[in-house]
């Protein structure tokens, strides 16, 4: 693309509806805001082959940087604007209270070496959080090592590994079994960390069978990996047979906290048999998405596996609280520092503001919109799996696009028209044209209600008209954008014109 | 408790459903039900709730201290500017901009935090972050490996610890070998003379080298490493652990980097004991298909117009499931919002008078404490911000700072707890905040108890390290 001229691009950016420029094409050299007092010359310090020769990056004022990334903001969907049906994702309010706590000075300007008896807030805040944690899902210790729940189930399989490692079967145990209900993070995780995965097909309840799982344990599996609720949103009611068979195996029970929404003061993955577990901090307890990270991923372990966890892990000696680095069985740090402190604050926030009896509540209610939206989306859409479910449920489009031509996708993109985000799509893959529903405890029946309404309206007309649903969004600021285009014609980055 | 429910919606909505109370909604076998209430206490009313956290951040005394802490993480200033604009809720409340006809903002403002990388970096791509400057570094030595098909790494001893700590974590998964260089003591650095001898056998994926590394100094390969390195096909990682010496000093591309990675919480992130911050990765266009996570491409709409959007997705985790490049998932894209309204505001010439302002700090901060009977500076080689400086014989780096803590002052990281032979030495750090009044306290305190050690009287300083060692 050629570079447009200066002028032209201020020009048009008021236009309505215009693209914003980017923040490279609208700077001026030397239209510098004084944040810093003059310095000294670099060369009077430095050889100067040690400095670059030259920094090409735009100078813009501050009200330009304010208008740019506002206009930018204002182009984005997001909870604070409008309802997330986001199968999995669990985007419930973000209290702002949350943000507050983590911002003040005593965390936020706490440096991550700052001597333990000088950061015993911070390290007292670490410690309870576990503490809870621990208590909520039923595992012995947790750790708020990991950034996220990715990294969190990476942790969780190298502490398996190290397990094996240590009873000398680290050699035999080479396979994590997954269901095709699994998140995609989970067999990625496991390529990760040299594990080979045998994949499982659910049963025609959408579960994972006690006689299927037999089937495929042997001497060389590590590690079987499930969610419970699954994301079709179905209790796997065979939990405790699985678990048993596994551990008769010799395996290990992995449980994948993606869907923690549904379980809270119900049932706990330690009960259920489950050996490791993450959680998302970012789903159940509500902190912000930010457009995609930072996550939060603490990972859980049972008693026997307690001293694999990544370091540094919250000692607590008296009343006085310190890291400690010093175990020997560990797995090792997973990040540069501690913890995503921050959203530990924040999650922390978060479970002292609900309690015990809050929280509770949260998945109770979690589950009540979920079947109140599937009762109503039933009436218009197949729900394959029609039964009471969790925190969650998934509709299926096949059949209206046999009718119709119209698929999830289309759907999804006519839902944006509606003020509505898509729900999640195609996932999990053994339902065609799923469209997966998790409206999250914090909406209220009136935006439940609204929501429906659009989703049957949408439906209503691909039957009559289903050219106007292929041809959504038409209200957003651009239609749908040219993918292929996007991967065959990398553009990744900005270029100063030749 | 945030849900909107009154009484009557649960009825109204129970009845719907067509059962008769929430506890038969949400039945389980008898087994695993939990038969008690959760063992947390009861939910506050947010007044109280703002006292017990305010609580906790009230016990963190480091708050009244003067810093000299880096080593990783680093006190910038932040313009306010940056806050008041990332702390709004389109972007704080946003999700993953998957869909792209209602995220073009953050897109966009990703495509510009891989532009600003790219530029500062003189690299060809960028993704849209990772967690962190450690697990950079860990995702750019699976690249390599991806690349080269050789299974082990050489790296340089003066990479921040903790990294090399987390790519020996990420190692142990993948079961590929590390191996360490030789340091020089003289210099500080890496020792990178021995390097084209280890490569000649072409068993090396990548070489890690840091710059400013970890003890501060400038640390790049010479030409006729270089030119080894190339020969031998190795990929060269560039880690910049502080982002803000990119304002100043020569970019790991013109230093001969393939892939640099780092931390860029310098840039309008604070230092929050640790978290989050944003690590990046940038590298030649030849490994674009091998780098992780999510990556934001420019193109067009069904109407042509301009539109941004995720792209190369088939390297992902979501599609590829165990083939993808990385489990990643997230990336650490509100950190990298603020960074990128950070580098927006301050401009080239904010970027460059910063960066200089830490060079500055930290030559006047060397010189005065080296003024200080006793103390020298470790190493030769040129530094950025932070400088590792010798206390004098008879003590210890652990006891000096132990000693300074006393006086309210946290002196900088003791070297012995990562290399027991620079227990003589603290790694001092300064940036644009450092105050001569600072430096004047710390030279101050260092001198007093340097002449309570020397002179072998009843020292403040019990010898006892101040922090757990690693």
């Amino acid at each position: 693309m050629s570079a447009p001229d200066a002028a032209d691009v201020v020009r048009g950016r008021f236009e309505p509806g215009a693209t914003e420029p980017l923040i490279f094409e609208l700077g001026h050299p030397g239209r510098a805001n004084t944040y810093f007092p003059n310095a000294r010359a670099l060369e009077e310090f430095l050889p100067a082959q040690t400095l670059r020769p030259d920094l090409p990056l735009p100078d813009n004022s501050e009200l330009d940087v304010i208008r740019h990334y506002t206009r930018l903001s204002q182009r984005n969907f997001s909870i604070d604007t409008g309802f997330y049906p986001l199968g999995s994702c669990t985007m419930k309010y973000n209290p702002r209270v949350n943000d507050a706590m983590a911002n003040l000075p005593g965390f936020r300007d706490l440096h991550p070496f700052a001597p333990d008896e000088l950061a015993q807030g911070a390290l007292a805040l670490m410690y309870d959080l576990e503490r809870y944690l621990a208590a909520i899902f039923g595992m012995a210790q947790f750790s708020l090592n990991p950034a996220a729940g990715a990294h969190a189930e990476l942790a969780a399989l190298l502490i398996a590994k190290a397990y094996f490692a240590k009873k000398g079967e680290g050699a035999a145990r080479t396979t994590v079994i997954v269901p095709d209900t699994a998140h995609g993070t989970n067999p990625a995780s496991a390529a990760m960390v040299g594990y080979k995965v045998v994949s499982l097909q659910s049963d025609a309840r959408g579960r994972v069978g006690v006689d299927a799982i037999k089937a495929v344990l042997g001497p060389d599996t590590a590690v079987c990996m499930m969610t419970n609720p699954n994301t079709l949103g179905l209790f796997e009611d065979h939990i405790l047979e699985i678990a048993r068979a596994v551990h008769a195996a010799g395996g290990l029970m992995y449980y994948d906290g993606a869907n923690a929404n549904a379980l809270m003061g119900n049932a706990r993955p330690g009960d259920m048999g489950f050996d490791l577990m993450h959680l998302n901090t970012h789903k159940t307890f509500s902190i912000p998405h930010g457009g995609g990270g930072a996550g939060h991923g603490p990972v859980g372990v049972a008693a026997h596996l307690v001293d694999f966890l990544p370091t540094p892990v919250v000692r607590k000696t008296g009343d006085r609280y310190a890291l400690d680095f010093d175990r020997p069985e560990s797995i090792g740090p997973m990040r540069s520092f501690w913890s995503n402190f921050a959203h530990a604050v924040r999650g922390f926030t978060y479970i002292l503001a609900n309690g015990g009896d809050g929280l509770t509540k949260v998945s109770q209610l979690a589950v009540l919109n979920a079947n109140y939206v599937r009762v109503k989306v039933r009436e218009f859409l197949d729900t394959p799996y029609d039964e009471i479910c969790r925190h969650e449920f998934v509709a299926s489009a096949q059949e209206l696009k046999r009718e119709t031509g119209v698929r999830a996708l289309d759907l999804a993109k006519a839902l944006l028209d509606h003020g509505f985000h898509a729900p999640t799509m195609y996932f999990p893959l053994l339902v065609p044209e799923c469209l997966m529903i998790e409206p999250t405890e914090t909406e209220s029946k009136e935006t439940l209600d609204a929501f429906v309404a659009a989703l049957r309206s949408i439906v209503e007309q691909a039957k009559r008209d289903p050219q106007a649903v292929l041809a959504a969004p038409t209200t957003t600021v651009v239609g749908r954008v040219d993918e292929t285009r996007a991967a065959r014609e990398p553009d990744l980055r900005w270029k100063a014109p030749a | 408790m945030y849900a909107p429910h009154t009484q009557s919606d649960i009825r109204d909505m129970l009845e719907t459903v067509g059962v008769a109370s929430l506890e038969e909604l949400l039945r389980v076998p008898d087994a695993i039900a939990l038969g008690e209430p959760l063992a947390v206490p009861r939910g506050l009313p947010e007044l109280e709730l703002q006292r017990t956290i305010s609580a906790y951040a009230a016990q963190n005394d480091a708050a009244g201290y003067t810093s000299f802490l880096g080593a990783g993480s680093y006190r910038h200033y932040i313009p306010p500017v940056v806050p008041a604009i990332a702390m709004r809720g389109e972007f704080l409340t946003a999700y993953t901009p998957y869909q792209a006809e209602v995220s073009q903002g953050y897109l966009q403002a990703i495509y510009e935090w891989q532009s600003y990388v790219c530029l500062l970096t003189g690299l060809d791509l960028s993704n849209a972050s990772v967690y962190d400057g450690a697990t950079a570094l860990a995702e750019a030595a699976i690249m390599a490996v991806n690349a080269t098909g050789r299974r082990a790494l050489l790296v340089s001893p003066a990479v921040h610890p903790n990294y090399r700590a987390v790519l020996r974590t990420y190692a142990r998964g993948l079961e590929l070998e590390v191996d360490e260089l030789q340091f020089c003591a003289e210099e500080g650095t890496s020792g990178l003379d021995s390097l084209p001898a280890l490569l000649a056998e072409k068993r090396y994926a990548a070489v890690v080298v840091q710059s400013p590394n970890f003890f501060g100094c400038v640390d790049v390969p010479g030409d006729s490493t270089r030119t080894a390195i190339e020969a031998s096909g190795t990929v060269l990682i560039g880690v910049v652990a502080e982002a803000m010496s990119l304002g100043a000093l020569v970019s790991p591309a013109d230093w001969g980097a393939h892939i640099a990675v780092g931390e860029a919480q310098s840039f309008g992130n604070p230092v929050a004991y640790g978290g989050p911050y944003v690590g990046f990765i940038a590298a030649n266009k030849e490994h674009m298909r091998r780098i992780p996570g999510r990556l934001v491409g420019r193109t067009v709409d069904g109407t042509g117009k301009l539109a941004y959007t995720l792209t190369l997705q088939a390297r992902e985790q979501h599609i590829r499931r165990e083939k993808a490049t990385s489990n990643i998932c997230t990336n650490q894209a509100h950190c990298a919002l603020c960074a990128t309204i950070y580098l927006a505001a301050v401009g080239a010439t904010g970027l460059r008078r910063c960066a200089t302002l830490n060079v500055e700090r930290a030559h006047i901060l060397a010189e005065r404490v080296t003024r200080v009977p006793g103390f020298s500076r470790r190493f030769g080689a040129p530094v950025f911000n932070e400088i590792a400086i010798r206390v004098p014989d008879g003590t210890s780096a652990a006891a000096v700072l132990a000693g300074l803590q006393e006086r309210r002052i946290l002196g900088g990281v003791d070297l012995g707890r990562w290399y027991p032979q620079l227990a003589d030495s603290i790694l001092m750090t300064a940036t644009e905040l450092t105050t001569d009044g600072e430096i004047e306290a710390l030279t101050g305190a260092l001198g007093a108890i340097a002449s309570g050690a020397i002179g072998g009287h009843a020292a403040p300083i019990s010898g006892e390290a101040s922090v757990v060692r690693a």
